[in-house]
């Protein structure tokens, strides 16, 4: 493509500077050119596409392939700091595509059914409470990230794998290292290696007699299988370890923000606990953390609207906009959470929609639910103008969220 | 009065339970492999509507209604 038509593209990544309104340039494009040529830091180019059909139609086509470390695959990431082509030991379900993908996933799709999930209610309450006891032991004004939206999703996370919790220091830091979008390179690699070194050590420690938690059963399914590898083991704990804790951690902030940022809704919340797990659904629609995670690379000609994608090309999936499309939900920009909206885009849609999406309702309902009826006097202690937003992340969410009661 | 036919194609269900999620009367999950299970592949009339929300909610597209 010619240089003068590519500097006239909108360039991404798109900054998000505020927590509840979509960057202008995502406004834009929804509204003129809902599948849009856009540059990327490393001065290729991929469609953008907006609107909630176009963005189901992508994903649930087996043609878009989901492999990151393809060399052509469109990455947001600052230029020369692409992912690498991983080794084929480390790949996970995150980059796999038909007929791979579906075994794989399969393998663990029952630890997190919808009624598996639900028997780990008592278990995520009672971590909840605690952690509100703590935060209510503790001085005001206090930073919620670190008293509430961390600690929960890391520990439950923790729990389910049999991660010892008292090592999540060292992968909180390393997990931040590897979102942050300017993290350099070798940096990031290095956070990643340490993890996936940990990861591995730990399921080694496992092997012997594999205990009653995720990795274990997995030693043991595998072996029984005669597939038992440790370094796809460790890949695979790999991914839940960060896939689980960061994005549920936003989810937890960005939500508790909203609400006592929005006393109508909150009063609406407050009055009728059957209305929180709608309120979840509408905050996922609402926030959208997961927004330039979702991307694709087509690997055959195929049209999407008025456009023909060609093989080769790279496609970004703006939920964040498909999710305020106003043919899919009225009057979008308004927060409501008696919305029926959990045909949003938030967890992705397709064979890859999040594997962790019941764990992290039931998360988010539970602290909502406790938050709200625990401490009925909690308020922001900062105005929303002056939040930290992890504007230079590829998770959107909140570095802190101060508050009192 | 109408009569409903859910079907599932379980090679394509990715296991999201976002069927379960919708009508726990009428989808279950395999303990297994996380798939979906119908409970009632002709649900009575007050329970249609569900059916179809659930066909919607899919993501893999694994659920249909026949009416
Ligand atoms: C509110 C919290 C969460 C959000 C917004 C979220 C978002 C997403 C999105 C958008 C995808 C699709 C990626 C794609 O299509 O390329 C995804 C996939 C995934 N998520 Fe989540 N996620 C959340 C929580 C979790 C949790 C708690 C876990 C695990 C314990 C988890 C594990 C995964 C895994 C393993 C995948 C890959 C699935 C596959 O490729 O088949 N996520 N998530
Ligand atoms: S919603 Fe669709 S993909 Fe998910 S469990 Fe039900 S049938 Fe399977």
């Amino acid at each position: 493509m010619a240089t003068s038509e590519m500097s006239d593209l909108r360039q991404f990544p798109v900054i998000r500077t505020c927590p509840y309104t979509p960057p202008t340039e995502y406004r834009e494009l929804a509204r003129d050119e809902p599948i849009a040529r856009v540059g990327l830091p490393d001065g290729g180019w991929a469609w953008a596409v907006s609107r909630h059909e176009h963005v189901r139609q992508v994903l649930n086509d087996p043609s878009f392939s989901a492999d990151r470390s393809h060399p052509d695959f469109p990455s947001q990431a600052p230029a020369g700091q692409k992912p690498q082509r991983l080794d084929e030991a480390d790949r996970t379900i995150l980059t796999m595509d038909p007929p791979e993908h579906g075994p794989a996933r399969r393998a663990v799709l029952g630890e997190f059914t919808v009624r598996r999930i639900n028997a780990l209610v008592p278990e995520i309450q009672r971590i909840v409470d605690e952690q509100i006891d703590q935060l209510l032991a503790g001085p005001q004004p206090a930073d919620l990230v670190e008293t509430l939206s961390l600690p929960v999703p890391s520990r439950v996370i923790c729990a389910m794998l049999g991660v010892p919790y008292a090592d999540h220091p060292f992968f909180q830091v390393n997990t931040a290292a590897m979102i942050k979008r300017d993290t350099p390179m070798p940096e990031r690699r290095e956070a990643f290696d340490r993890i996936r070194g940990y990861m591995s050590d730990l399921i080694a420690t496992k092997e012997a007699d594999p205990p009653d938690d995720l990795l274990g059963r997995q030693i043991r399914q595998r072996r029984a299988e005669g597939a038992y590898d440790r370094r796809s083991l460790a890949a695979l704990g790999f991914l839940l370890l960060v896939a689980g804790h960061e994005t549920t951690a936003n989810m937890i902030s960005l939500g508790t923000l909203k609400l006592l940022d929005d006393p109508e809704q909150h009063a609406k919340l407050r009055a009728d606990p059957e209305r929180t797990a709608g309120a979840v659904e509408e905050m996922l629609r609402y926030f959208t953390i997961a927004d330039s995670a979702v991307a694709r690379l087509a690997t055959a000609d195929t049209t999407v609207g008025d456009v023909t994608i060609r093989a080769g090309e790279g496609v970004l999936l703006l939920g964040l906009v498909a999710n305020r499309d106003p043919d899919v939900f009225p009057d979008p920009d308004a927060f409501d959470v008696e919305r029926p909206a959990r045909h949003h885009l938030a967890f992705g849609f397709g064979p890859h929609q999040c594997l962790g999406q019941n764990l992290a309702r039931v998360e988010l309902r539970v602290v909502f639910d406790a938050l709200l009826r625990r401490v009925p006097t909690l308020r922001l202690a900062a105005g929303v103008a002056d939040l930290p937003i992890k504007s230079d992340a590829s998770i959107f969410g909140l570095y802190q969220l101060p508050v009192a009661w | 009065m109408t009569t409903m036919k859910i079907v599932a194609d379980t090679t394509r269900c990715v296991g999201a339970g976002q069927c379960v999620l919708t009508e726990p009367d009428l989808f279950d999950q395999s303990p297994k492999d996380g798939t979906v299970i119908v409970l009632d592949d002709d649900p009575p009339p007050e329970l249609h509507r569900a059916a179809r929300e659930a066909a919607l909610v899919c993501p893999s597209q694994a659920l249909s209604v026949e009416e």
